[in-house]
């Protein structure tokens, strides 16, 4: 299993002040695999993340993972404001060092590839919060990564926008078969992205139950109205209630 | 790719969104116009008029000295080109010094922010003799100035960069450190090093709060220049020594005048930042004017 290219094995987390976040965590992300972990909030989803990226130590287990042109959406934007869309989406590629004209190239794919055509030169403070988290999609593509880690991405727009950008993000797993590790609370998302969910309980975090997804990509919108559609939503669902308890 | 169905609507809907919201931007200037400069106008005029009153109807004629009308003012503090001269030269010399000051404030002050910025152990070994310095009254400190290193135009000097500091040290600071965390990630993620981070995201991140430092500062370093001249008393005159001067002659008409340029001078600075503020940053930061 070791030629995944986003490993977990046996992986727990204590924060200095005695909070268990994480509990024997083992799990793994294929490529061309999207993976989802849904959890009530405050479980340690986002802990796994940030220890999968790097930005925190796990206590204990083993993290494979190559972290040279790591992808990772934040729940914020985190757009830079002094930055037009444009210089934002060309930051990863400049902070890798990349020279100018194939930074400029792989933006243009990017906002091209997010939909951001006609807004390269607007500042964030203009933008809608889609577009941002568009932007700031399109800045973690620029780096064309082996592995995307989603931290609760789309939580803070309306139903509509989250819905659009679900397209979004399937249209861009399908083309560029990235291996995902997305999280969210909300099911359906879950559901209608992944080739696998996993759900995790509170406190400390431990996986209590996976369900692989059958459906075909491409996936229609139309999906969510499909009844397998609606009876694994309310299984993973069920699930999820058991480990809230 | 079939993104085309799903990305134009987003794009077209805000285009529009844009192009309604312009030309009520537009219709909206004109009456912030008026509403933004009429109120200040009046409150001008109420002054005018109260000032007036006071001269010319509280004061009995022989002591109408402690405050003449404006008009006189005038036709004796601004018609007048051998007062306004003297004046014009004294503040000439003040804005040199509040010059030199502020620029001295300016770096010293970026230099001490930058280092208190990377390790917070500096910080917390420096910032108490900042506030410490701030607190001095600067009537305490100018005489002993005076004593250690003279008269001259460097001690004058000292005196705006110790009045100016403060605000500019504890506002790049802050602005320094008001990235947020999710930002630095960020950087971290993609193994930026020190230089890279304070480079592109925490000079940056700072500008708008340098900028309102900067505001508070340039005036503070008129009033410091002001001060220490009144204080020294002897060298170049500059404002505050004709202040000094027309106090104790009792000549209230240049006084008025003196006082009135010396504001103009802390205005027109202060304006000076909020504009340039404006222009470097008023494309992206939220609030880059001040209010």
């Amino acid at each position: 299993m070791s030629q995944s290219p986003l490993s977990f094995r046996n992986v727990s987390m204590t924060f200095p002040d005695g909070t268990k976040a994480l509990s024997d965590v083992s799990l793994d992300v294929g490529k061309g695999e999207f993976v989802t972990i849904v959890g009530p909030s405050g479980c340690g989803k986002s802990t796994l993340l940030k220890i999968a990226s790097g930005l925190l130590e796990a206590t204990s287990g083993e993290i494979s993972v190559d972290r040279d042109r790591i992808g990772y959406v934040f729940q914020d934007a985190t757009l830079l404001p002094w930055r037009t869309v444009r210089r934002n989406v060309e930051l990863l590629a400049e902070l890798h060092g990349y020279d100018k004209e194939r930074r400029i190239q792989l933006a243009e794919d990017a906002i091209d590839l997010v939909g951001l055509r006609g807004f390269e030169n607007h500042y964030p403070r203009s933008l809608s919060g889609g577009m941002r988290m568009r932007a700031s999609l399109a800045r973690t593509l620029t780096l064309k990564p082996p592995v995307f880690l989603f931290d609760e991405p789309f939580g803070a727009v309306d139903e509509i926008t989250r819905e659009r950008l679900n397209e979004e993000t399937l249209r861009l797993f399908e083309q560029e078969r990235f291996a995902g590790l997305f999280i969210t609370h909300s099911i359906s998302e879950a559901v209608y992205l992944s080739t696998k969910v996993h759900v995790m309980s509170s406190r400390p975090g431990r996986l209590v139950a996976s369900f692989d997804v059958p459906f075909e990509y491409p996936r229609k919108p139309d999906l969510r109205f499909d009844a397998r559609f609606a009876e694994l939503c309310g299984q993973v669902s069920f699930a999820l209630r058991g480990a809230h308890s | 790719m079939t993104l085309d169905d799903q990305s134009t609507f987003d794009p077209v809907a805000a285009t529009i969104a844009d192009a309604v919201a312009a030309p009520g931007a537009k219709r909206s200037r004109r009456a912030n116009f008026a509403g933004s400069v009429l109120p200040p106008l009046a409150v001008g005029l109420i002054i005018l008029g109260v000032w007036y009153f006071i001269s010319l109807v509280v004061l009995d004629p022989k002591r109408r000295f402690l405050l003449q009308p404006p008009h006189e003012v005038w036709n004796v503090g601004f018609a007048d080109w051998d007062n306004l001269s003297t004046m014009l030269e004294g503040m000439w010399s003040s804005t040199k010094v509040a010059f030199w000051g502020l620029l001295i404030a300016i770096l010293l002050g970026f230099l001490l922010a930058i280092v208190m910025s990377q390790a917070k152990v500096v910080e917390r070994a420096i910032f108490p003799y900042a506030v410490v310095l701030q607190a001095i009254p600067i009537l305490a400190i100018v005489p002993l100035i005076g004593f250690w290193f003279g008269y001259g135009f460097s001690s004058r000097v000292l005196v705006c960069v110790i009045i100016a500091l403060f605000p500019i040290v504890v506002n790049t600071l802050f602005g320094l450190l008001s990235a947020d965390q999710g930002m630095h990630d960020l950087f971290t993620l993609h193994k930026a090093n020190r230089i890279t981070r304070l480079r592109r995201l925490m000079f940056p991140a700072a500008l708008p709060a340098v900028f309102a430092g900067l505001r508070i500062s340039a005036g503070l370093s008129v009033i410091g220049a002001i001060v220490g001249d009144f204080f020294f008393g002897q060298g170049e005159v500059g404002i505050g020594q004709l202040l000094k001067r027309y106090a104790n002659r009792l000549e209230g008409e240049q006084l008025f005048a003196s006082v009135i340029l010396s504001s103009a001078l802390g205005v027109s600075v202060f304006l000076f930042f909020g504009w340039l503020s404006g222009r470097l940053i008023g494309k992206w930061a939220t609030d880059s004017r001040g209010k």
